[in-house]
């Protein structure tokens, strides 16, 4: 017991300030790939070189739409080493969760030179412009609700719908004394009947549908859904086949997307603390040149 | 005699079953069976040899020669190579001789390949189901007119039956596949007679996202990032059997520095997960302040991981052809002084954990798993080696630069719980003098070689020794940098069954640790 005291004390506290002070994070993190659009040549490299079809283009007469979709980012870089002129950079960025998975989309359109790079950007879009607005208030008046309730402490109850276990290491690491979610009140709980919060990993595996759904319907109202990773947010990876769903949202109606393969813990805080409210979105710039 | 010398004896015994033996790559010899009888030849092998069933798979060749063909890999102690035996399995009478009874070790590979492929296994003792659930469509996704984006109609509940457990006062408990932690899904069926676990059926496969068919569609050097999400905790370990494969099919040559720096992260990877795993244990018996400072000891390696590869579980950092960026002075400078930093806090830990009387109660005779049952389940990896199966593909089928390494393979007979936790704690050390020694050398050279196009129709196979056991793909090249089949094997498929032995007699309460001390993981069996 003593030898146990005195390690205790002699470590100290290590408990990270996140998020009141931004996160630590080295040099060499991978976090969200920034695309000036303007600079951007040739969307067609990045294309081909993105494994989970993150980067998309589409010609149509002598015009090209390009959709960069961050909740089917893995975070690899490779865009970045495919894209000259700096057109698209690697930042240390991590705290892409939102409430909205259109915002998480972001499109450009250009006109196109003989050799089919870009000559001019016509149009960037950030998100889906066009959301239903009655859904849009609808949902925001039910968490509020939530957010009254839960605001202040929050039970989740973590499921694994097929991922790869990645999320689920990160997840855990959120109970070590690091990042100690408790400290925000917030704790794992064994069962869905005591949870406030779904947390949802994986791409939906056809043998994870039902257990899924009765997961979320055994939880009382209200109650939250928070997808995670770019499996839960669409399938990342994996996709859609005969044995993935593609994401969460085709089961159950998801709150809040995580994206990341897999998202540090930070950003997993980061994601439950704006689903119940305590924190706001991030913007991010989307045009780091001007 | 080794195996790759034993073509000559081959020939004699079954000369007018064999079609062909050649070697392939320095590390494999073919032996193509005109015959899909391979009973008599794997009885030879085996008693001859005393070689061992690494792996069953089969590949659907059906346009290309007309047969399906079931693939036996078999390795002997002491021969780095090989011996892949190739029967042909014919596309009118898709059936083929089970080895279960006598091999219970290939129970589920058998059981997989009438799932996947269609073929019967005649004669296996338990033949049901396993990779795909009851309730799917009479449908084999791993053929080649099965099309990977195929819609199946929606499933209907669990229709697997479960084995009675009969007798008075005797109960069955089902728990899962959502489980009480943050694990991940599979269904245990325990029967019990007041606490002790009388029995206990597994249900996997939950998690199976159709990744071998998937590997036939994304172009190969996209496939590294799925191999990559194979288990997320074996990330480089899986990223680097896959690239391995790959670069033996197309020849190409890593250079050494890239070598020695897979090398260290291949340690790094064991690392972490040890370390996890011991806390984990610790934990599940209530020493939580144990784990409080692993995890803490695992985020100093975490935050490592992050310098050196940009990614905390070392993803996107390993490439065919070498490693994606090179490290600069100050990043080993880095690496060695979390390493020193790791080294005596590890030894803390260890202290820590010695110094509870009642953790060390709880562990001992806990969760035993016997030699000669891990042998007949042919059980790789951590939980063999506390079990007296002494295997380590770093050793037997030295890969990176783990020829120029030397290491200790630590081997206890005991296999319970402590001593699944000793093999960790000793492979710990020999992973920190192997990245210190691997860290002070020079790392300026090339660090990758440009990737020239993969030739098609190659066959290579590359084993990897992960931080939980063997690791094997199997690959087949296509054309147009596609992959014609790739087959993975993760050493948590072989281990499932140990768990079913270990559990039986032990209270139904000391199932989490004995769970833990095995660690495996779902989504590398169920793919």
């Amino acid at each position: 017991m003593f030898k146990i005291l005195q390690k205790t004390i002699r470590t100290g506290i290590v408990t990270t300030t996140y998020p009141s002070k931004p996160a630590r994070v080295s040099d060499h993190f991978r976090g969200r790939p920034s695309f000036d659009f303007e600079k951007w040549q040739d969307a067609r490299p990045a294309a081909d070189e993105c494994p989970t079809g993150a980067i998309s283009w589409r010609n149509t007469d002598d015009s090209r739409k390009v959709t960069v979709d961050y909740g089917l980012c893995v975070f690899c870089g490779l865009c970045a080493e495919a894209s000259p002129d700096q057109a698209v950079r690697i930042t240390k960025e991590f705290e892409l969760a939102t409430a909205n998975r259109g915002s998480l989309v972001l499109t450009a359109e250009y006109t196109l030179n003989a050799d089919g790079t870009h000559r001019n950007l016509s149009a960037v879009s950030h998100g889906c412009a066009n959301a239903d607005a009655d859904v849009e208030s609808v949902g925001a008046k039910a968490r509020e609700t939530i957010q009254k309730l839960l605001g202040r402490s929050l039970s989740i109850r973590e499921v694994d719908a097929g991922s790869c276990n990645g999320c689920e290491l990160e997840i855990v690491a959120l109970n070590n004394p690091i990042y100690d979610i408790e400290r925000f009140g917030i704790h794992f709980v064994a069962s869905p009947r005591h949870a406030d919060m779904l947390l949802v990993t994986g791409p939906v595996t056809r043998n994870m549908e039902l257990a899924l759904l009765k997961t979320y319907r055994a939880m009382p109202e209200p109650k939250l859904v928070v997808a995670v990773g770019a499996c839960g947010i669409s399938g990342g990876i994996f996709g859609e086949n005969y044995a993935s769903l593609g994401g969460v949202d085709k089961v159950v109606p998801v709150d809040v997307y995580i994206p990341g393969c897999p998202p540090r813990p930070q950003a997993l805080l980061q994601g439950i603390l704006l689903a119940v409210g305590r924190l706001r979105e991030k913007r991010y710039d989307e045009h780091p040149s001007r | 005699m080794s195996l790759s010398t034993l073509f000559e004896t081959i020939q004699e015994k079954f000369g007018k079953q064999i079609q062909s033996m050649h070697a392939e790559h320095e590390d494999q010899a073919y032996i193509f069976m005109g015959d899909p009888d391979i009973r008599p030849i794997t009885e030879y092998l085996r008693g001859e040899f005393q070689a061992r069933l690494v792996s069953v798979f089969a590949e659907d060749r059906r346009s290309r020669e007309g047969v399906f063909f079931n693939y036996y890999v078999f390795e002997q102690r002491g021969d780095t190579q090989f011996l892949i035996v190739r029967a042909p399995v014919p596309a009118a009478d898709p059936r083929f001789p089970s080895l279960s009874a006598e091999l219970p070790a290939v129970n589920w590979q058998e059981r997989e390949i009438q799932d996947w492929f269609g073929l019967t296994a005649v004669g296996h003792p338990n033949p049901r189901r396993v990779a795909l659930h009851d309730n799917w469509p009479d449908v084999h996704p791993l053929r080649k007119d099965f099309l990977i984006d195929t819609v199946l109609p929606p499933f209907e509940g669990e229709r697997h039956i479960y084995r009675p457990a009969l007798g008075e006062g005797v109960l069955q408990v089902p728990v899962g596949p959502v489980h009480a932690g943050t694990i991940e899904p599979g269904h245990f069926s325990f029967a019990v007679a007041g606490e002790p676990i009388l029995y206990l059926q597994l249900r996997m496969f939950y998690t199976h996202k159709g990744t071998e068919k998937l590997f036939e569609k994304l172009p190969i050097h996209k496939a590294v990032f799925l191999a990559e999400s194979i288990s997320g905790d074996s990330s480089f370990s899986h990223g680097t059997a896959f690239c391995q494969a790959i670069e033996r099919a197309a020849e190409i040559e890593v250079p050494s520095d890239a070598l020695i720096m897979r090398t260290i992260l291949l340690e790094l990877e064991r690392l972490c997960n040890h370390v996890a795993d011991i806390g984990a244990i610790a934990t599940d018996v209530g020493f939580v302040v144990a784990n409080a400072h692993a995890s803490r000891l695992k985020e100093m390696l975490l935050a490592a991981n992050e310098q050196l590869a940009g990614n905390r579980l070392l993803r996107g950092m390993v490439c065919i052809g070498g490693v994606r960026r090179a490290w600069g002075a100050w990043q080993i400078e880095l690496l060695r002084v979390a390493i020193e930093a790791f080294t005596r806090e590890f030894r803390d830990l260890v202290a820590l954990i010695n110094s509870s009387e009642s953790t060390r109660d709880r562990l001992e005779h806990t969760g035993i798993l016997k030699p000669e049952i891990a042998r007949d389940l042919g059980i790789v990896g951590v939980a063999g080696r506390a079990s007296g199966i002494d295997l380590d593909v770093r050793r037997d089928h030295p890969y990176a630069a783990y020829p120029s390494f030397s290491f200790k393979v630590p081997i206890y007979q005991a296999g319970d719980v402590w001593h699944r936790l000793q093999v960790r704690v000793d492979e710990v050390q020999e992973s920190i003098s192997m990245i210190r020694e691997a860290a002070s050398r020079n790392l300026s050279g090339q660090f990758r070689v440009p990737v020239p196009p993969i030739p098609p129709n190659r066959c290579a196979l590359s084993a990897v020794e992960g931080w939980r056991g063997e690791i094997i793909h199997w690959i087949r090249t296509g054309s147009d940098n596609h992959l014609e089949r790739c087959k993975i094997k993760d050493p948590s498929l072989n281990n499932w069954p140990a768990l079913v032995e270990a559990v039986q007699g032990n209270i139904i309460a000391d199932f989490p640790v004995i769970n833990k001390s095995f660690n495996l993981s779902y989504s590398g069996t169920d793919r």
